[in-house]
């Protein structure tokens, strides 16, 4: 459990993070928080030559009000995600979500855009970023781009980001008079979760007007449940009609089997826990 | 939970605030790693990415040209010096006994397997330089599986011995053929006792130096056995036992996983001494996972026989019991420690018992918290649920029809035991009670009427366990090649503070606090004047360590025994010094008091002084307040106690809730409560952890597939349920102190009060087992397999 020997730098400004690793080249890896990295750097899984911190970049840090959005810095703690004023108010289901992740010591440390920029796909985040139609915005060489949720994650553990791409902030469109629930299952607490169901639902006159269902843990990267959300639209605000279009929950998924479950139970587990998901969203 | 009737002048029995626990939290600690002596050198290991290979070349070179790399060893280049790891318990007179090289020389047998060694100044530079040592590997075909192990024409781990059985044991006990003819019911069934990975919070550590003149070899190691290292040391290196130091400083945790002499408290005496320098190596967790002994790891065949109105009538067990690749000192003997607890708390005419002992290309198995009494448990209180409910009879009612009434103390076990004492039916009433039965079994009834989704089980077990290891006579009949005794030295010293120096070897459960409360009483001294002396060979010379619930039974009473002797000796210097008969002396609170004039006194300190000027002392008399005492129990102590779970089962995921935990355990005359909640804490959290979370996976090549805890689930204050702890207490009466030992007992019986939950919410829909840990999944599958019937 002793890393390979590895430089480290810690830079004060999102262009000098970007200069570092325009210069220390594709063996660089960003830190931003270091719940992922390092286990894997423990492991010796992953020997990168340097490490680029984030750590030091106070404005990375934060939330902010920006009209219609939130801006959320990606170096903004699990902790302050689940207890931000704004962030409970306007995108409630990321603050549930934050609250589910790890242990108290990991959530301290671990960090929003550390989880996004990961591209775990058992990881709670990534999958409410794409419930949430989340943009995020990357720093690189040639300034700033803005990339949707649902393009950012493109594998296990990959994203869109370019080696010399800094993730700076998140963009969370503000969900007014939606109700939301983030349903995870995992088998200790600490755990990754074996199946997790990011739900979003805007209810009209008792029926549902308009539901958005992410998975985390179904496929390769966070995916929507997109059959549930069509069976869901303008669908009667019923258990019974959750339950029916929830049927087709792992609908195009591809979830793996591995030691902590069968694909095929992963496939249940999806149906009844979207379901369950979506009914607590529903405040049924 | 019942405070102990505590007497406000004793000091046993009072909830006293452990001694230990201020500098264990502030950080104060002497962990192994915490110490660094000057030039000391760190030692790197290259294990065995494969499970089962010859050694075709080991090349060290390229290590020795890493940066700050000082030497570097194949298993060939010390395999003169670092001789062969020993088993102790050579349970057959026919047991195949393989050695078992500290560094593999010419073979590998399991993932994890030590190949070859760097020594380095730094941490980091000792890691680098593992990762350039060159091995070439011949891939021999492994076994994983036990049962496939015993196949005709299986993958042989020690291919010199011509077969995987290491033994064969067998204990029988009147006529079970007869019984079995007897019954109007048999009930069979295969139990899985999965291996399990013992996760102490300390890791393994070690340090070894050895003096330049002297020669004398200093071991400190986070080990629950220093006495038994010492000696296990000098018999492996050759290095003469006299020559021996080894020190346990502060250890955080066993379990058993430091009831071992390991590869690496070898390989790091060895090459202290090969390059004169002290040597330090720390395990890393993935190391834990790999090369610290597991635990379980054994296949039940399980029958029980019984008439119709559930009167059992016999037993049979028939074992597989994994060893892994080599023996390790007790590993052949765990299953055995099981072999006389499978009866249970039952009565029976007959038992029959046989255990085949497999060896497997995986980490070698040994003592983990229970050590065969928790396979025996589970095996017993499952099958008993099961016949309760092929009877149709309450299962708590069946148990109450079989189980040795309090009346019938001392009993005498089908399985050779004489049980001391034990009354069921007290712990059984409070635990019922405190647990609301009767409501519980009540909304399970009506969960199973409306079809809930969750469904509601309740799970029982009444257990006992064998404690006090043990009597040296018993542990000879075993093949067991050591005794069980334990020793203490009480001494006064001249300005009455009072050292108490222990064999036992504390790594965690509080000996310092008890044994001061045994002491003090025992003198009359107050609890804060004395200081407890453990876990160094030099300064307490004779011990037989901790493990197997034994250091109160066997230790604490060795602390009673040699207070006692100081105060009859004391008692003579008193009554000499007030021109007295002894015998016309009380003995109260710490003073010798005349009869009927109890303003005349000296106290114990007073005495103590003048043993020490010896300037008056009674004709004949030594010197010095001080007293030996050597314990080898006449028997074992039996703790028992009946735990009490409702667990709640989601039909629709299989994920279990435990709703409420009741135990109430009898562990006889309590020294301190609190220590004992922390024990019942622990020790039912592990039971649990089995039941629901933990198990080591083997892929069929024999790699580990649980070996970070990302896979391998060590459950956290959040998965854990609030427990209702109680006691009753029925003083064991093999020991003047009463007491029975707690280390152990919630662990053995919390594992089949889960797993019978779970079973019984789920019966009617049914289901008759589930395989340990039952995950949701299994859970899930369960229920689809048990409707599809």
């Amino acid at each position: 459990m002793i890393p390979a020997a590895f430089s480290y730098e810690r830079p004060g400004s999102v262009d000098e993070a970007v200069a570092a690793l325009g210069r220390l080249g594709d063996e660089a890896k960003v830190i931003a928080g270091g719940q992922s990295l390092l286990p894997l750097l423990r492991l010796r899984l992953v020997a990168p030559s340097a490490l680029v911190d984030l750590g030091g970049i106070a404005a990375l840090r934060g939330v902010r009000d920006d009209g219609d959005a939130l801006v959320i810095g990606a170096m903004t703690t699990h902790t302050t995600v689940m207890s931000d004023p704004l962030i409970r108010q306007h995108a409630a289901l990321l603050a549930a979500a934050a609250a589910t992740v790890g242990d108290p010591a990991v959530r301290h440390r671990g960090t929003l855009g550390g989880s996004l920029a990961h591209a775990d796909p058992a990881a709670d985040l990534p999958a409410v970023a794409v419930a949430l139609d989340a943009e995020l915005v990357a720093a690189g060489p040639r300034g700033t781009r803005t990339i949707p949720a649902s393009e950012f994650f493109v594998d296990y553990l990959q994203t869109v980001l370019a080696p010399d791409e800094v993730l700076a902030e998140v963009r969370v469109p503000k969900l007014g008079g939606w109700g939301v629930h983030y349903e995870k299952f995992n088998r200790v607490a600490q755990a990754w979760s074996v199946v997790g169901v990011a739900a979003a639902v805007r209810r009209s006159n008792g029926s549902i007007a308009e539901a958005r269902v992410a998975l985390a843990n179904m496929a390769p990267t966070p995916i929507r449940a997109s059959a549930v959300e069509q069976a869901l639209a303008g669908a009667e605000g019923t258990k019974e009609a959750i339950t029916a279009a929830a049927a087709s929950a792992a609908d195009g998924a591809s979830p793996t089997s591995d030691v902590s479950a069968q694909a095929d139970y992963r496939e249940h587990l999806a149906r009844v826990l979207t379901g369950r998901a979506v009914t607590a969203a529903a405040g049924l | 939970m019942t405070d102990t009737m505590a007497r406000p002048d004793r000091v046993v029995g009072a909830a006293k605030l452990r001694k230990e626990d201020e500098h264990l939290v502030t950080g104060a600690t002497t962990w192994t790693d915490n110490i660094t002596l000057p030039g000391m050198l760190y030692l790197g290991i290259l294990r065995s990415p494969i499970a089962h290979a010859r050694i075709t070349r080991v090349d060290v070179g390229p290590a020795l040209s890493s940066p700050g790399v000082v030497a570097a060893f194949s298993g060939r280049d010390l395999a003169d010096k670092l001789g062969s790891l020993p088993c102790v318990w050579p349970v057959t007179d026919d047991i195949v006994m393989p050695p078992h090289p500290p560094l593999a020389v010419d073979e590998v047998r399991y993932v994890g397997d030590a190949v070859a060694v760097v020594l380095a100044e730094s941490r980091y530079q000792a890691a680098d330089a593992v990762e350039a040592i060159e091995v070439d590997y011949d891939p021999l075909p492994a076994v994983v599986d036990i049962e496939a192990a015993l196949a005709e024409g299986a993958p042989l781990v020690h291919s010199e011995s011509g077969t995987n059985k290491c033994y064969v044991w067998p204990l029988e006990s009147g006529d079970y053929e007869a019984a079995k003819a007897k019954a109007d019911v048999v009930v069979a069934r295969r139990y899985i006792q999965q291996r399990l990975i013992p996760n102490a919070i300390e890791p393994r550590s070690v340090v070894a130096a050895s003096a330049a003149g002297t020669g004398e070899l200093t071991l400190w190691s986070a080990t629950q056995i220093p006495h038994i290292v010492r000696v296990l040391m000098a018999l492996v290196t050759g290095i003469p036992e006299n020559k021996i130091r080894v020190i346990a400083p502060d250890v955080g945790g066993g379990f058993g996983s430091k009831l071992q002499l390991y590869p690496e408290e070898v390989i790091a005496a060895v090459v202290a001494r090969e390059v004169g320098r002290p040597v330090k190596w720390t395990e890393s967790r993935s190391e834990n996972f790999q090369a610290t002994h597991h635990g379980r790891a054994q296949v039940q065949d399980i029958e029980i026989a019984a008439t119709r109105d559930g009167k059992i009538l016999g037993l049979k067990v028939d074992l597989l019991a994994d060893m892994g690749a080599y023996l390790m000192i007790v590993t052949p003997g765990i299953p055995l420690l099981g072999a006389f607890m499978y009866n249970g708390i039952y009565k029976m005419d007959a038992y029959s018992f046989r255990c085949t002992g497999v060896f497997t290309n995986t980490t070698p198995t040994d003592a983990y918290r229970g050590a065969g009494r928790p396979e025996a448990t589970y095996a017993i209180e499952r099958i008993v649920d099961d016949l309760a409910a092929e009877l149709g009879i309450e299962p708590m009612e069946l148990r109450r029809r079989n189980w040795i009434q309090h009346h019938e103390f001392p009993f005498d076990s089908i399985a050779g035991l004489t049980y001391d004492s034990g009354n069921y039916e007290a712990a059984t009433d409070r635990a019922m009670e405190l647990f609301g039965y009767d409501a519980l079994r009540a909304e399970q009834a009506e969960r199973r009427e409306r079809n809930d989704p969750v469904q509601l089980g309740i799970g029982i077990s009444t257990y006992t366990e064998m404690c006090g290891l043990a009597p040296s006579r018993i542990l000879a009949s075993l093949k067991y090649v050591a005794g069980g005794w334990e020793h203490a030295s009480v001494r006064v010293l001249p300005t009455g503070k009072v050292e108490v120096v222990t064999g036992t070897s504390p790594h965690g459960q509080g000996h310092v606090t008890a044994w001061s409360q045994i002491a003090a009483d025992a003198l009359g001294v107050p609890f804060e004047d004395i200081e407890v002396i453990h876990g160094d060979t030099a300064r307490a010379p004779y011990g037989m360590d901790t493990y197997g619930s034994r250091s109160l039974v066997v230790g604490g009473m060795a602390v009673h025994e040699a207070a006692e002797r100081v105060v009859t000796k004391a008692q003579v210097i008193a009554a000499h010094l007030m021109e007295i008969d002894p015998g016309d002396l009380d003995f109260e609170g710490g003073a010798f008091r005349v009869k009927g004039s109890p303003g005349t006194q000296k106290t114990v300190q007073e005495v103590a002084f003048e043993a020490f000027t010896a300037h008056n002392l009674p004709d004949g008399m030594e010197p010095t307040l001080h007293a030996d005492s050597t314990i080898d129990p006449q028997t074992f102590s039996f703790p028992h106690g009946t735990h009490l779970c409702a667990a709640e089962v989601d039909t629709e995921t299989g994920a279990v809730r435990i709703r409420s935990y009741v135990c109430v355990d009898d562990i006889g005359s309590v020294v301190n409560p609190l220590i004992v909640e922390g024990q019942i804490h622990g020790g039912v959290a592990q039971g649990i952890a089995q039941a629901l979370y933990e198990e080591a996976v083997y892929d069929s090549d024999g790699n580990l597939t649980t070996g970070t805890m990302v896979d391998y689930l060590v459950p956290a204050a959040p998965d854990l349920p609030h427990f209702v702890t109680d006691r009753t207490e029925t003083p064991a009466t093999s020991n003047p102190l009463g007491v029975k030992g707690v280390g152990e007992t919630g662990t053995i019986a919390a594992t089949p009060a889960v797993v019978n939950a779970i079973v019984d919410a789920l019966r009617h829909l049914g289901v008759d087992d589930i395989r340990m840990p039952c995950s949701p999944e299994r859970v899930w599958r369960a229920i689809q397999a048990g409707g599809a019937r």
